[in-house]
């Protein structure tokens, strides 16, 4: 006969608990805050902000480009900044924060079991650098001659010169510091989202116990921490250029016949730079998307991952492939052939872990008890637009299909759907999943009815026709397509209507905004554990978690994060921190 | 961008021995913890600090390797014309190496628990290290005092960004050792002290590494030995 000793009886920590910093005044509970949780909402708020900022100039460029000759105010100088600066905005100051720097602080230290970051005071720093990064940014709208009109990839030469908005002017500079603090700022909370995974978890959680959102936001993390110093060496370089007249970038250069002091430099070179950056940074925003949505489907499908150990796998393989496959960004800039074969090869390499990762989704899915809650249908929502968006990537991947199609609709219809809506319909469903903890109140469910309908079919009804205008020639970045041979009278009718159906987007948008301030005074209350996870963040004593996150004891973790439908188990989840029992509960072999 | 994808590939080295270690093999479904089992703990020994700066050292690593990286790259361009290196920089690297030592004295100390000792070895790595950076604000000006400006030639414009990069992280490291050494004359825990003077003798030596890269990226033997390789390649 086995001897059972109750649970409480196994031995204490061997390593001390680490001090907690305890916030003695109303300024350093809620501002100067050392807390993760408290991080993570301001980190949200702010990224949250500066998106609408966003949204709100895609909608002016929408406007110019449905409407054309309707608005004088929006000239092509300022078409160019709005262009810009939405970009910029979305994928630096909206995605990656609000992945790592929002959903990283939250989630993390609570999934690990441990009580926070393990470097709270850089944590503290890293929000406030952050929250300067995008002080800068927004003050660019105010500076003389506005904000950069450059492009986001802000390629020189025409970056720094008189012609581009803000060339000559503040804008650029502004831009180039702006992005400097944000990889000062994102450095230091990347140290503490990779070490806290590395040394904060509890007793028993092993790597593979992880929930993939951790993986996801680890291995995200790991990348960004690698890749963000060559945007870095780009902005410095390029500021160096620009402030200083070295000539990094710059190559000799006559404007408005007039030999410019620039000579030597070379354009290439911040290509080079910028795209491996650029193109990890895709990843970074994707691959905790991935994560996320394999604990919102196993959790809502009331089953377990398909394929765990294989996720995990895909996830670190795709992180560690797509620092080869920079320059398929780069077809068009007169690489060598030989390198074009290489990086379309590399790249549609990456295809196979990502398709692994689609495959175990869907197979989750198959013969699952599943609930179409809000968070679910956000999940499907995004594996539906990711293949598709995915399927388009296999198309520009290819040099020779590439080329022709370069710098069209097609390319602004395939990165928007693979990494503008997909990961933010994963945030909304991480949102409509998370909340419930954050809070302690549930979402309304009519509001996030309305607003999963209208933002999931209303983002297919903008990019899904920006395909067909790509395939007919309508290039992007133009400010004026009137008289434009490819512009039949049916690609104008096809823009009119992307531009409206932007605008009801755009205001959906705005009800979920609603719904998230309303819902914190009146939602209806959620409980502990209302989605009846198994993950350790719902197993907290307090709800919304308190400061240590677990009360007295530090969970311990005894199983993955999976164990849904279990058969024999009296419910249809065990949390992670439930020891088995003897009887046979597994399934039989 | 060779030169970032090798930095790449020993980081993914070091990821991928790490990786192995961490049992990715086992089959978490079929693994449960049992009522009563005895549940450790599953992270490195070391401590939680070091770890860290590992971390930031890697990021710092992949910094100068992508300065390095851009440097090769101007460089295989026809009109490239180095600029002499000031004989000052043999002596400061000198200085530099006499700093890494001291901080290693430092950290012997440390560990042994002489205080004193430990005092001396952080105020003479100190020193060193400003000694260092005023003598190369002095080459700075040797070089400016010769016509080789920041913007004249895209080689001096390598030399200042690149030898400037490195002084910033000294100077940042200075503040790093100046907390350390405010800890050394305030009587701080042995245990705490020990851990910190290591910390900054992790970065000294880290940064001392660099500055040989460097030097030797721009005094040109870098380029040599990666002909060599090359050579050996084909």
């Amino acid at each position: 006969m086995v001897d059972i000793t109750p649970a409480d009886a196994v031995p204490p920590a061997e390593v001390a608990e680490m001090e907690l910093y305890h916030p003695h005044s109303w300024w350093t509970k809620y501002v100067f805050s050392q807390d993760a949780k408290v991080i993570a909402i301001q980190y949200s708020a702010t990224a949250t902000a500066i998106g609408m900022v966003a949204l709100v100039l895609s909608w002016l460029m929408r406007l110019q480009l449905g409407f054309p000759g309707t608005f004088d105010f929006i000239t092509p100088e300022a078409y160019y900044q709005f262009i810009t600066m939405h970009g910029m905005i979305m994928v630096i100051y909206l995605l990656t924060a609000l992945f790592l720097g929002g959903f990283g602080n939250y989630l993390i230290p609570l999934m690990v079991g441990a009580r926070d970051m393990v470097f709270p005071y850089v944590n503290m720093l890293s929000y406030w650098i952050y929250l300067l990064a995008v002080l800068v940014l927004v003050s660019s709208f105010f500076a003389p001659g506005g904000p950069t009109g450059a492009g986001w990839t802000l390629y020189p030469p025409q970056a720094i010169m008189t012609g581009t908005p803000g060339g000559q002017d503040w804008g650029i500079i502004l831009m180039l510091v702006s992005l400097i603090l944000f990889i000062v700022g994102f450095t230091m909370g990347g140290l503490n989202y990779v070490v806290t995974v590395l040394q904060g978890r509890t007793r028993g959680m092993t790597l593979m116990r992880l929930p993939l959102t951790v993986w996801g936001i680890f291995t995200a993390t790991v990348m960004a921490l690698l890749a963000f110093p060559a945007l870095f060496v780009a902005c410095v370089m390029m500021l160096l250029d620009r402030a200083l007249g070295t000539s990094f970038f710059m190559p000799a250069i006559v404007e408005m016949g007039e030999q410019l002091q620039h000579g030597g430099g070379s354009p290439i070179l911040f290509q080079h730079l910028f795209w491996f950056f650029g193109h990890p940074e895709v990843y970074i925003v994707a691959l905790p998307a991935f994560g996320i949505v394999s604990d919102l489907i196993s959790t809502h499908a009331r089953k377990n991952i398909f394929g765990y150990r294989m996720m995990v796998w895909a996830i670190v393989g795709i992180g560690a492939l797509s620092f080869v496959v920079w320059a398929h960004h780069m077809y068009v800039s007169g690489m060598h052939p030989y390198f074009g074969f290489f990086f379309a090869t590399t790249t549609l390499i990456i295809a196979v872990p990502t398709a692994i990762k689609v495959y175990n989704w869907v197979l989750t899915l198959w013969r699952g008890d599943i609930h179409l809650t809000i968070p679910m249908l956000f999940a499907l929502a995004f594996i539906v637009t990711f293949v598709n968006g995915g399927l388009t990537g296999l198309f520009l991947g290819n040099v020779v299909v590439d080329v022709p199609l370069s710098d069209t609709m097609f390319v602004v219809a395939h990165f928007h759907m693979v990494m503008g809506v997909a990961p933010i319909i994963v945030i909304f469903g991480a949102i409509y999943h998370w909340y419930p903890k954050v809070t302690g109140r549930m979402l309304n469910e009519t509001l996030g009815r309305f607003h999963f309908w209208v933002t999931f079919l209303g983002a297919y009804l903008i990019f899904f026709p920006m395909h067909y205008l790509g395939l007919m020639g309508v290039p992007r970045r133009y400010n004026e397509l009137t008289d434009m041979t490819v512009m039949t009278e049916s690609a104008h009718h096809l823009n009119s209507f992307i531009s409206i159906m932007a605008f009801i987007v755009g205001f959906a948008q705005i009800v979920f905004l609603f719904n998230l301030i309303w819902s914190i005074r009146h939602g209806r209350e959620a409980g502990g554990n209302p989605w009846r996870a198994t993950t350790l963040e719902w197993q907290t004593p307090e709800t919304p978690p308190a400061h240590g996150n677990f009360g007295k004891d530090l969970p311990i973790v005894y199983r993955w994060a999976y164990d849904y439908s279990v058969p024999g188990a009296k419910e249809d989840f065990i949390p992670q921190n439930i020891p088995g029992s003897f009887a046979p509960s597994r399934e039989p072999a | 961008m060779s030169v970032i994808l090798v930095f790449l590939l020993v980081i993914a080295g070091i990821a991928g021995w790490w990786l192995s270690h961490q049992r990715l093999m086992t089959k978490p479904w079929l693994e449960q913890g049992m009522i009563g089992d005895f549940v450790a703990l599953d992270r490195s020994a070391l401590p939680t600090a070091k770890i860290g700066l590992g971390v930031f050292l890697a990021v710092v690593g992949c910094l100068f390797a992508l300065f390095t990286s851009a440097y090769f790259m101007r460089m295989a361009l026809s009109d490239w014309r180095p600029l002499p290196i000031p004989s000052l920089l043999w002596l400061n690297t000198g200085v530099l190496v006499l700093s890494s030592i001291a901080i290693q004295c430092a950290s012997l100390a440390a560990r042994k628990g002489q205080v004193d000792m430990v005092r001396l070895g952080l105020a003479t790595a100190g020193l060193t290290a400003l000694v260092f950076l005023i003598g190369q604000l002095v080459a700075w000006r040797e070089l400016s005092a010769d016509g080789y400006f920041l913007a004249s030639n895209p080689a001096n414009s390598f030399f200042y960004l690149l030898t400037g990069m490195h002084g910033l992280h000294i100077l940042g490291g200075l503040v790093g050792l100046g907390r350390t050494s405010v800890g050394a004359w305030n009587g701080a825990q042995p245990q705490r002290l020990r851990l910190s003077v290591e910390l900054c003798a992790m970065y000294w030596h880290f940064l001392l590494f660099v500055w040989l890269a460097i030097f030797a990226l721009l005094a040109g033997w870098a380029s040599t030995l990666i002909d060599i390789c090359r050579g050996l390649l084909t």
